[in-house]
């Protein structure tokens, strides 16, 4: 058992543990704070694949914007304080039933990928992926197409969340 | 914790440095929180334990109804936050990119600035 | 004479190695030997800069600070810690346990990471990975998660509100912040910070000086510190966030805010002051951290300066001010950087730098006689008739008395 792979399995077992809470605890609060453990062991996930990148990435955008805009999104509404009730609803077996089938499904699936087996190319020692990145998002044989339309499609979000959030005070 | 001067060490002992630091970090902050509780007095009575509010008694719960103000002003950052992200690969990339290339990223923060300007316009900006 | 810091780390990876252990190991033990060290020092630095700070303080204030413990006062900063830690430590009713005590671990552990990151020399560094940047401005929104759990865990209206109003405007000021740092990332080719120290000949503070200046302004505001510290502004919320805290804790906080200052400081120096780099820095390395803080307690003390100058701006100018000035300005500097460094790819260093410095100064300029004609329309905006506020006219008036 090499130490990448036990460094894989705590931060599996991190994330999903912190997913599993997420959706059971009865503190909003708390499920956000959950939630961001999670985002957090995904991002470690990242840097196990040696894409640095991509770990700074996703602590910046989804734990410091998006679980913060969340937490923005639960305070505004009343009840943050332990919810009473039951949290399954009668449906729960089936819910359970088509779970266990999914699963079963996508381990079937992984387990007769070849894939596995591919060895990756080697990198030239000096690759620097950022760089090829840029290039590549900006290069008209590339990704520049994407590239632009993913700034229209922000624009698009903001206009959008804009027209839906705001009230005129008159 | 030095790379070594001349080769260039592997990715990964930079990472397991940070990863280190990660780990141990937050024990600094905890041995000196540590220390009040062997220290320290403790005798909590209900009058310390009170939510402070200038001097007069806590009335309503403690929620307030916040602004949808935070929201908005969380949202136009985050749309902000990700197209900055975005050029970062770009920035790195200067060497290699024509002049062509640099005006598509232009292009790119151009169209979220009319985006920002909109938002100006529509007085979503103002912290009323 | 060579590196000392990587002979001494070869010398102990031998004796380890010696023993039989394995490569991963001694790697994993000279991390924590480095981490160790590397936060020990920081925070006995911290300890200095309360001392520092009150100092200074005082003599903006033209008068004399601490001064009865011990030479100049310099003891202290170690009273004062003496006294945090014999404090008692109260927790309000309702408070969320867990998280109460976990905020101000994270508000120290974030600024502690920086310094995983800060170049003290041409061949030290924490860690030197190549996205260095992006990974102080990760480490920055971590630290805004904890101002969060703070003022909700404290089950305190006012907290709440602070916490707020804290990340509102430090959320907001990330924008312009990763913008300026976007421009020597860009100068630079790289992400690293180690590179964008090596490239720096000259300094970026000659090349792009409008950059410094809007990641100092924006520094500031993630720092929470005057003209910004609407999160702390005892006259109006008490003391926002971190109201329900005492002793340590609140120690926590208030230590982790003048070390997060500091660590702003050495990050500003390192990217637009050279860092470690100064006359015969390459033959004796040792040097390298003299000029780096050397540098940084010089950007310190500009902060400091601003702190007991201005007053207190208002939540509603700090968040106009950020979203209709600086970001609109952060890029369009950047478009001009970007554009520019490319037209002059093959022009001598001189050339370029005097053309970057003019474009600069021409675009502070510019703002200048925008915000003279914006100014002159809020004077007179401001100056019109307001009608004022008096009490009806009624025709009984038994309680004022009669005429």
């Amino acid at each position: 058992m090499t130490v990448m792979q036990v460094v894989f399995l705590v931060t599996a077992v991190v994330s999903l543990g912190g997913a599993v809470m997420v959706v059971t605890t009865r503190n909003l609060i708390h499920a956000a704070l959950w939630l961001i453990l999670t985002l957090f062991g995904v991002a470690v996930m990242y840097g196990l694949l040696s894409a640095p990148f991509f770990t700074v990435i996703q602590v910046v955008i989804y734990i410091g914007a998006i679980a913060i805009l969340m937490i923005f999104a639960i305070m505004l509404t009343r009840r943050v304080k332990q919810e009473p009730g039951s949290s399954v609803n009668k449906g729960w077996w089936l819910a359970g039933l088509m779970a266990l089938v999914l699963f079963t499904a996508l381990v079937w699936m992984l387990s007769t990928w070849p894939g596995f087996q591919t060895t990756l190319p080697e990198l030239p020692q000096d690759f620097d992926s950022i760089k090829v990145l840029g290039a590549a998002l900006v290069s008209t044989e590339g990704y520049v197409i994407p590239f632009e339309i993913a700034s229209v499609l922000l624009l698009a979000a903001l206009i959008g969340s804009v027209a839906v959030a705001w009230e005129r005070k008159s | 914790m030095a790379s070594p001067d001349g080769f260039k060490a592997h990715m990964l002992n930079d990472w397991i440095f940070i990863g280190i630091f990660l780990l141990l970090a937050p024990i600094f902050p905890a041995a000196a929180l540590l220390i009040p509780r062997l220290i320290a007095p403790r005798k909590p009575n209900s009058l310390k334990s009170e939510t402070y509010e200038c001097g007069i008694e806590t009335y309503g719960e403690t929620w307030v109804q916040f602004k949808a103000q935070y929201y908005i002003f969380a949202l136009v950052f985050l749309i902000f936050d990700i197209e900055i992200v975005f050029l970062y690969p770009w920035a790195v990339a200067f060497e290699q990119l024509p002049m062509f290339a640099v005006f598509e990223g232009v292009l790119f923060i151009l169209i979220l600035v009319a985006g920002l300007f909109y938002t100006w316009r529509k007085g979503v900006l103002e912290w009323v | 004479m060579s590196d000392p810091v990587n002979s001494i780390a070869e010398w102990l990876r031998t004796i380890l190695a010696s023993w039989g252990l394995s490569e991963g190991l001694i790697t994993v033990i000279l991390a924590v030997l480095g981490v160790v060290i590397l936060a020990t020092f920081v925070l006995v630095v911290d300890i200095l800069l309360v001392w520092i700070e009150r100092k200074m303080v005082a003599r903006f204030q033209d008068r004399f600070g601490p001064n009865r413990v011990g030479p100049y006062g310099i003891i202290q900063p170690i009273a004062d810690v003496i006294k945090l830690l014999i404090k008692e430590d109260i927790m309000p009713m309702g408070a969320d346990k867990f998280i109460f005590n976990l905020a101000p671990i994270i508000a120290l552990a974030t600024v502690l990471l920086l310094w995983a990151v800060v170049p003290l020399a041409p061949t030290v560094i924490g860690a030197d990975i190549n996205v260095a940047v992006l990974y102080v401005v990760a480490i920055g929104s971590i630290g805004t998660l904890g101002i969060i759990m703070a003022g909700w865990a404290s089950n305190n209206k006012y907290a709440l509100l602070g916490a707020f109003r804290t990340v509102a405007t430090m959320i907001a000021y990330e924008v312009p912040m990763i913008i300026a740092l976007l421009i020597p990332v860009l100068l630079a080719r790289s992400m690293g910070m180690q590179t964008i120290v090596n490239a720096q000949s000259p300094w970026y503070i000659f090349i792009v000086p409008l950059a410094a200046v809007i990641l100092f302004v924006s520094s500031i505001a993630e720092l929470g510190r005057t003209p910004f510290d609407i999160s702390e502004a005892e006259s109006e919320i008490v003391a926002g966030f971190h109201i329900e805290y005492t002793g340590m804790k609140f120690g926590l906080f208030y230590a982790g805010e003048l070390l997060h200052a500091l660590t702003v400081s050495a990050l500003i120096a390192t990217i637009f002051l050279g860092g470690w780099r100064g006359p015969y820095v390459d033959q004796l390395p040792l040097l390298g951290p003299v000029y780096l803080f050397i540098k940084a307690f010089l950007v310190y003390y500009l902060i400091m300066w601003v702190r007991y100058s201005f007053p207190r701006v208002r939540i509603d100018q700090m968040l106009g001010f950020n979203w209709k000035f600086l970001t609109p300005l952060a890029l369009f500097l950047l478009i001009v950087v970007a554009i520019l460094d490319k037209a002059m790819a093959d022009v001598n260093t001189v050339w370029y730098v005097l053309v970057m410095l003019g474009a600069n100064l021409l675009i502070v300029w510019g703002t200048m006689m925008i915000l003279r004609r914006y100014a002159r329309i809020e004077r007179v905006r401001i100056a019109e008739e307001r009608p004022v506020a008096r009490a009806p006219e009624s025709d009984n008036n038994e309680l004022v008395g009669q005429e």
